[in-house]
């Protein structure tokens, strides 16, 4: 068995890099009335663990990393990152989008060097630092370019860059690859894989690809709908470094059958159709 | 696709696709088809007799009258005072208007204070308003931006909030996601997220400014291409109105060029260009 069951509550110990507990967001309707997005959620991920998040469209993934991001308040709960209470955004949570967020004002350069500048680091170690980071996400000669010139798939590497470069405790990732086209997902992935080893960054990441999240991922959560709640949790025992290959393997086919599993039950519960058949075994 | 050269009635058809590119040399025939059949249409009506020079004069009248304007020096002080009433104006403007409208457009409360005046001033004509600011600020040429000044600042407050207020919300988070302040925010991350859209709003309402000329010489104006053509209808010199309307539809097209120009020079970044 590769995969086993944990409840949310084992694996939260205090150890951890990022602390989730009783987390529940309403949202107010304009007219009137109320939504629960997440109810009670608690999580944890540890000091370089890849950690993913997957679960059915609307069910509050974003919400979760925007709040873990200090960008949302919650309305009950709590969440500490390095075992400090967040109370609003800062440069400990970086963050990359689904949408394409580069300054479009500044270079590739410029960009990956922002928060540096901000933190007042001098422009000759800040240069250094963003070169190492442009290379590291394979860009080095795009320097001088603006975003404009740049693919949807750079974009997001330089993003990733910037994000990086910063240094943060943990890197929040809200499905970055979403926007790009199966096969720049695919180099993307790899490319991650690739970072991943280098820098052993702590990483919460949120997709609704099952096998984007088992191939990056040293565990994964899976939501339930809404309102999001951790519906289980499987570690994923493949080893690392992990290639693309690994897609292949009856290990990886066993752990993807199971969070499918999860996932289709909740996307029925919702649907609340009889008429669809059960999941036939082993398809 | 045939082969060959397409006949007239092809290419024809070639250029009339909805939303798709023509070539370069078709879109100057198409612009230089335009102007000259102008002055065809125009040197037959007047040269052929068909009009009267009272209502339309030759392309050489006009000329002639543009020679003496030029040489007796007064198209110069007219241009100039006109140009110098309406970029005063409308550079009071854009130096209220776009503070104000960033603001406008990123800060709901601003928004709340702002736009029921906003709203209600747009819309009264300028016009109206003249025998107010006579009495406030007299006839000089205060009286005259100040005509220029209004018609401008109302319209490009509201462009300007526009604009701030459709800067992608994802832009602003990832910047405190890498630390940012609020402070940081606006000057880093707002102020030049709007650029290309202010620069857009700038060469606009820089259009309308030259539209209210009429309207800011009418009161006690002794000089300016507007009193100039006024002038000149009053006594009937209505080749003298026509080089007042060309000097002005040129140095719009002068005012266009550079604004484009200066988009291109100081935004290279810009996705717009």
């Amino acid at each position: 068995m590769v995969a086993q069951d944990l409840t949310a509550r084992d694996s939260i110990g205090r150890d951890q890099k990022l602390l989730v507990r009783d987390l529940s967001v309403v949202f107010t309707r304009r007219r009137g009335g109320t939504v629960a997005a997440v109810e009670k959620l608690s999580l944890g991920v540890r000091d370089e663990e890849f950690v993913s998040i997957v679960g059915p469209s609307g069910c509050g993934k974003s919400t979760l990393l925007r709040i873990i991001a200090g960008l949302i308040r919650p309305s009950a709960g709590e969440v500490f990152v390095d075992a400090r209470p967040v109370e609003g955004p800062g440069a400990d949570r970086g963050m990359v989008f689904q949408s394409y967020t580069l300054f479009p004002w500044l270079t590739v350069q410029g960009n990956v060097e922002f928060g540096l500048k901000l933190r007042g680091q001098p422009a000759g170690e800040r240069a250094q630092a963003a070169r190492r980071y442009i290379e590291l996400v394979g860009l080095q000669g795009t320097e001088p370019a603006y975003p404009k010139e740049l693919s949807g798939g750079m974009q997001q590497r330089v993003a990733i860059a910037r994000a990086l470069a910063n240094d943060p405790s943990i890197l929040l990732m809200d499905e970055p690859f979403g926007a790009l086209d199966a096969q720049t997902r695919a180099i993307m992935q790899e490319l991650l894989l690739r970072v991943w080893e280098q820098t052993h960054k702590t990483v919460l990441f949120v997709t609704h690809d099952i096998d984007e999240a088992v191939l990056l991922s040293d565990r994964i959560y899976v939501m339930t709908a809404r309102p999001g709640r951790i519906k289980g949790e499987m570690a994923v025992a493949l080893p690392r470094p992990r290639e693309v290959g690994v897609m292949d393997t009856p290990a990886f086919i066993a752990i993807r059958q199971q969070i499918h599993g999860l996932i289709r039950e909740e996307t029925l519960r919702v649907l609340g159709d009889e008429r669809v058949r059960p999941h036939p075994p082993g398809a | 696709m045939r082969q060959g050269r397409p006949g007239l009635l092809a290419r024809f058809s070639e250029v009339l696709r909805p939303h798709e590119p023509i070539s370069r040399s078709a879109y100057l025939a198409g612009g230089v088809a335009s102007v000259a059949g102008f002055l065809v249409l125009w040197a037959i009506l007047t040269y052929g007799g068909f009009v009267t020079p009272l209502f339309l004069p030759s392309p050489s009248d006009i000329v002639r009258a543009a020679a003496a304007l030029i040489a007796d020096g007064s198209l110069l002080t007219h241009t100039t005072a006109s140009v110098t009433v309406i970029v005063t104006g409308w550079a009071l403007a854009v130096v209220l208007a776009v503070p104000l409208g960033i603001l406008m457009g990123t800060l709901k409360f601003v928004e709340a204070i702002l736009e029921p005046i906003v709203d209600f001033v747009r819309y009264l004509p300028v016009s109206a308003m003249i025998p107010l600011l006579i009495l406030y600020i007299g006839i000089g040429v205060s009286q005259k931006v100040a005509v220029i000044f209004i018609g401008t600042f109302f319209q490009l407050i509201l462009l300007v909030a526009d604009v701030s207020a459709n800067v992608p919300k994802d832009l602003l988070d990832s910047s405190y996601t890498l630390g940012a302040k609020r402070w940081d925010v606006f000057r880093r991350v707002l102020l030049p997220a709007t650029l290309p859209g202010v620069m857009d709003n700038l060469r606009i309402t820089m259009g309308w400014a030259w539209t209210y000329l009429i309207v800011a010489e009418l009161v006690a104006a002794d000089r300016g291409l507007g009193y100039m053509i006024l002038d000149a209808g009053r006594g009937l010199f209505t080749d003298r109105i026509f080089v007042g309307l060309f000097t002005i539809g040129l140095l719009g097209f002068v005012f266009d060029f550079v604004f484009k120009r200066m988009h291109r020079l100081l935004l290279p970044w810009s996705p717009r260009i």
